[in-house]
């Protein structure tokens, strides 16, 4: 068991859930303790293995770690390859403590088919995982795909009254985006690498494009535009078909933060989904665009993601201020909530954005604490429509007298969410806007990202004032009952969160220093103003592993642990570097298949 | 040049149909003999999988005498690995259209015999199409096929669907035959012979003696003309197998009409056998080997071009006609049109990987396409009815059904990490691998008809997860058949991960004759 955990520890962080997911169809369907139990059980071993991955994970370390990689399909040049960077393991973390607290949200709100429920919980907890964690185009598109129809049963099937057309509106804008992005793979995978060595391996793309990044970057500064004479033809490719790349990729994951305008689809998602789906939805699928933009659509073009730069930052700040405005127009208190993340991701964009270390820093933090602050929000809200099963503000007033210890834990929610200093959402907040003044975008953006921080302000407390203070108006609301323990036991956690994260942010914040870095670099890459060699933002990961073929060494090589795992230059693995494989994952690879008699690396 | 075997000789060879038509003719007379006992249709249905079982092993067997491409009866069959692989997926096909026969109850008990007799004799027919080399075989593997087709589809003896649907397959049918005679005549004019060993060749000899002086310009025209008309004409009888545009008016009213077994067998099998022929003529007959992967058209005959704009209008064709359907049957119909334009793009891409894409296409729809059809025939059989009203809140009247159900349907769309996915990107990749203009194009319309297509798919997806059902009565589906649609599933979802074998295998099937 050690062996597995030291060498395919991420496999089984991804897959743990939807193996519990098997566990649960065996199950008889009337057996509804047994299988909350047993999702239950899933979700924390699965933050286990989890927080076991965090805590391994090395601040100081390479970019990537604790790969694992397969072969896979050979012909495609796919490979089973995970990996996590800072971003990656943080978001991850994110998700794998919502899993279990979701399930306890669920516990008695979700009564009908809960054996399909749980399933659904449990797979989309695999897919979430399984796309922060691919270092493979196709593994990740898989994962995103899969991500897309657990969640529409989930507001499709145990929603509210319009959950139908939530449903499909949400279905219909995620599935346009991904087919974009599937398009734009495939031109990828056609473009970057000439055809015996084309790879799906997201860092041989990466490293492939960089050298002709290089050239369109020249060419965009000469005049006539464009003009390239003596360019490369993948260069010519790239400046030809990249901006509209990008743009496949950047509307696919725009849609997913949602940025304005693509955000329409959210409201109503949220607003119908059960407290389990706004909990995932708001708290990691709604980081799957910002992740998203992170890893690939960013450094991928950044020539043209600098080209749309302004505009993307100009809908970013404007997400901010739009929906903190819809938040003071709202009387339903689930929009208000479902706005407020469009505000919310409105930062993240924009520290990203920021192209400067302490705005990416402060986005990637930003991406946490909206998880934990709007994945409390929408869990402490689902207890009070679970007693009043009305979500109009005008239906509320004067709970805190009835309800005391829910006031203050919604309370405590509302401040990390405004960002009160003390609260984790200070230090995100604070970063991005950190990062918007110092960096090269104009300085009304970071103004009017300031003015969202008071709007948001007054649209929280508004909201907390009437729900919570002033006269108790509704007979109603009399005879509520206080938080039981369960409830108690599932919104505690998220209190630690706002406090730890906010009092003590540098564990966090060290293990996204070096993917915010890299971020920036990528992302500045072949700028005028910075002089990065090649070799400064060329990804390393782990090489293909060899055919078993070849004689093995006979000696059983030592586990290597992540620090072992050093660096490992793509196209020219050092042999030493392949000695030391485990022989786990020799005997894994896949039988020598191969008709042309492709070499290991890409 | 292909070695040709006399006919005593070929004999050795050509074990697999001989065994099926003894064994057509054997199912008739076991039908006399188990007609008393209560359990005909399973004893009917172990012996035509036991025929099926002996001939596959036959088919292993003929297959291993002869490492190369190899002429039969004077040059009229051929065995090579593409007519190999062809034969396995036509037994597949026939045996899982038997074996959904007989729980389906659309077919009555005393006509199992003749049921299972006329498949048999139709998988014959498939083989026939898939290795023929000769014109005339090739007629003769067409009509057994459309022949006992007819028969089949009219099945429903006092339906009047059933009957309508057989007799448009006759009208429409014939048609075609004559058509594909037609221009079978003219290229025999052209080049002198049935036979299509060499045709590139002589076709290329053909033009060349056109271009030559003292051939009067309107006369070397007219003979280009002329090839490019028969080339067509000879496609519409393909087009017609495959139900591509224009030649697929029949689909929709025959896959309506006839019993729903029958149906998912002719969804897939006389289809799979048409490809099997079209990149025969086509890539096989009609194109000579340009480097290593690449085959350009001869004589100035632009058929991959042709067959561009054929599978363009089929698959948008299909999809819209798709959209509006509420009737299962005809949606699945339509959707088969479709599936028959994206196959096409496989063959338009005139290479190697295309003809590869083909077959491994072929593989992933029939399991795709043949449990789509199951799971509307269980339906139908179990409702009665087969109008989308049918599926609402299927999930909570028959969950694995619908789930399943939901795979096969997310798989025909090409979502990954479904089969389907593997298969279209594998005829996108072929087409973008030549890298032309057009070629390009036509992927692009493929991905947006893809997009359309999913339109429909996801309707029927909706109504049985999210639509409340007109009834609370579950649908009680035999273990039989769930166990059927599992294996169907779990092929669907394992292809869709692991599929380098398949594809290896397609690889390795694309030997035909002309190309080694």
């Amino acid at each position: 068991m050690s062996g597995l955990f030291d060498t395919q520890l991420l496999s089984v962080v991804v897959f743990v859930p939807a193996v519990f997911a098997l566990l649960v169809l065996l199950f008889p369907k009337d057996e509804h303790g047994l299988i909350r139990v047993t999702s239950l059980v899933g979700m924390g071993v699965g933050l286990w293995v989890t927080g076991l991955l965090y805590a391994r994970f090395d601040a100081h370390g390479p970019e990537f770690q604790q790969e694992v990689r397969v072969r896979w399909i050979d012909t495609l040049g796919a490979s089973y390859h995970l990996g996590v960077d800072g971003l990656a393991v943080s978001l991850m973390l994110l998700t794998a403590v919502l899993g279990p607290l979701v399930v306890l949200a669920s516990w008695d709100s979700v009564t009908h088919r809960t054996k399909e429920f749980h399933v659904a919980l449990l797979v989309l907890q695999t897919a979430m995982l399984g796309a922060l964690a691919s270092m493979d185009l196709v593994l990740f598109y898989v994962f995103w795909e899969a991500m897309l129809v657990p969640m529409y049963l989930l507001i499709g099937v145990w929603g509210s009254e319009e959950r139908q057309m939530a449903a499909t509106k949400f279905f219909l804008y995620t599935l346009a985006g991904s087919l974009l992005m599937l398009v734009a793979l495939l031109a990828l995978y056609f473009i970057a690498l000439p055809a015996p060595q084309r790879s799906f391996d997201y860092a041989a793309i990466y490293n492939s494009l960089l050298a002709a990044t290089r050239e369109v970057s020249l060419c965009q500064g000469r005049d006539p535009v464009g003009q390239c004479p003596g360019a490369t033809p993948l260069a010519l490719a790239l400046l030809r078909y990249g901006p509209w790349m990008f743009a496949a990729f950047a509307l696919a994951f725009a849609i997913k933060v949602p940025m304005f305008p693509l955000h329409t689809w959210l409201p109503d998602a949220h607003v119908q989904a059960p407290v389990a789906g706004s909990m995932i939805l708001a708290g990691v699928m709604l980081k799957m665009g910002t992740f998203g933009f992170w890893r690939y659509a960013i450094p991928l073009f950044p020539v043209a993601a600098r080209q749309l730069r302004p505009a993307l930052a100009a809908l970013a700040v404007t997400g901010i201020v739009y929906g903190a405005m819809m938040c003071l127009a709202q009387r339903d208190i689930k929009k208000l909530i479902a706005y407020s993340s469009v505000s919310h991701l409105g930062y993240c964009m924009l520290g990203m954005l920021a192209l400067t270390t302490e705005g990416a820093t402060g986005s990637a933090y930003q991406m946490l604490n909206h998880g934990v602050s709007t994945g409390a929000l929408f869990l402490l809200f689902g207890m009070l429509y679970a007693r009043r099963h009305t979500r109009l503000l005008s239906d509320y007033g004067g709970i805190a007298k009835v309800m005391p210890w829910f006031a203050a834990l919604f309370l405590i929610i509302t401040f990390s969410s405004i960002a009160v200093p003390g609260t984790n959402g200070f230090v995100g907040e604070f970063l991005v806007l950190l990062g918007t003044f110092k960096g090269t975008l104009p300085m009304v953006f970071g103004v009017l990202a300031a003015s969202g921080v008071i709007l948001g302000a007054a649209y929280m407390l508004w909201m907390v004032q009437r729900v919570f203070f002033g006269e108790l108006t509704h007979r109603e609301n009399l005879h509520l009952t206080d938080v039981t323990g369960r409830e108690l036991a599932t919104a505690l956690p998220f209190v630690a969160l706002v406090v730890v994260m906010g009092l003590s942010p540098q564990p966090f914040l060290e293990r996204l220093a070096v993917s915010s870095e890299m971020f920036v670099a990528r992302a500045s890459f072949a700028q005028d103003s910075f002089h990065q060699s090649d070799e400064a933002v060329r990804m390393s990961v782990r090489p293909l592993p060899a055919l078993p073929s070849p004689p093995l060494p006979a000696a059983p090589a030592p586990l290597p642990t992540a620090d072992a795992m050093a660096p490992f230059k793509l196209g020219r693995p050092h042999p030493a570097n392949l000695a030391v494989l485990p022989p786990e994952r020799l005997l894994a690879a896949e039988p020598p298949p191969s008709r042309h008699g492709e070499e290991a690396t890409p | 040049m292909l070695p040709v075997l006399n006919n005593a000789d070929s004999l050795a060879y050509f074990w697999p149909e001989m065994i099926l038509t003894a064994g057509a003719m054997g199912v008739f007379l076991f039908d006399l003999a188990v007609a008393k006992s209560p359990r005909r249709i399973l004893w009917l249905t172990v012996a035509s999988l036991g025929v099926l079982a002996a001939a596959a092993l036959a088919t292993s067997h003929v297959a291993g005498l002869s490492p190369t491409p190899i002429g039969l009866f004077n040059g009229l069959l051929v065995l090579d690995p593409w007519a190999v692989f062809f034969k396995y997926l036509s037994w597949a096909v026939t045996a899982l259209a038997i074996l959904i026969a007989g729980p389906s109850l659309e077919v009555a008990s005393e006509r199992m015999g003749e049921y299972c007799a006329l498949l048999l004799a139709v998988a014959v027919g498939m083989s026939l199409m898939a290795s023929s080399t000769d014109m005339l075989m090739m007629v003769i593997g067409v009509e057994l096929v459309s022949m006992v087709s007819y028969a089949l589809a009219g099945f429903k003896k006092h339906d009047r669907k059933s009957s309508e649907a057989a007799l448009k397959y006759v009208v429409y049918g014939g048609v075609a035959s004559g058509m594909m005679l037609f221009g079978m005549s003219y290229l025999y004019g052209l080049l002198g012979t049935t036979n299509l060993v060499g045709t590139a060749a002589r076709m290329n000899a053909q033009a060349a003696m056109l271009a030559q002086a003292g051939v009067a310009a309107s006369v070397a025209g007219a003979g280009r003309v002329a090839m490019v008309v028969a080339v067509v004409l000879v496609l519409s009888g393909v087009g017609y197998k495959i139900a591509s545009v224009p030649w697929h008016m029949w689909c929709p009213d025959v896959y309506e009409g006839a019993p729903t077994p029958f149906t998912a067998f002719l969804s897939v099998g006389p289809k799979a056998a048409g490809f099997a022929l079209a990149v025969r003529i086509l890539y096989g007959a009609m194109s000579v080997s340009g480097g290593a992967d690449l085959a350009t058209a001869v004589a100035d005959v632009p058929w991959p071009q042709v067959v561009g704009v054929i599978a363009g209008l089929t698959m948008t064709v299909g999809n819209f006609a798709a959209l509006n359907q509420t009737n299962l049957k005809r949606m699945l119909a339509y959707s088969s049109i479709a599936h028959a334009g994206y196959i096409l793009m496989g063959v338009a891409a005139a290479s190697e990987t295309g003809s590869q894409s083909v077959a491994l296409y072929l593989v992933v729809y029939l399991f795709m396409n043949l449990g789509a059809f199951l799971v509307v025939g269980i339906v139908g059989r179990l409702s009665g009815s087969e109008s989308i009203f049918e599926y609402r809140g299927l999930s909570a009247r028959a969950p694995f059904a619908a789930v399943a159900f939901a795979v096969f349907l997310f798989s025909l769309t090409g979502l990954p990490p479904l089969a389907g996915f593997v298969g279209k990107f594998h005829l996108f990749k072929a087409l973008v691998d030549r890298g032309g203009s057009w070629q390009i194009t036509l992927a692009i319309v493929g991905l947006l008809n893809s997009a359309v297509s999913l339109y429909y798919y996801a309707r029927i997806v909706k109504a049985m997860f999210l639509d409340k059902p007109h009834t609370e009565e579950r649908i009680a589906v035999p273990a039989s058949y769930n166990l059927l649609l599992g294996a169907l599933v779990g092929l669907v979802l394992v292809f869709g991960v692991y599929f380098d074998g398949l594809r290896q295998l397609a690889g390795s099937s694309v030997v035909l004759f002309g190309h080694s």
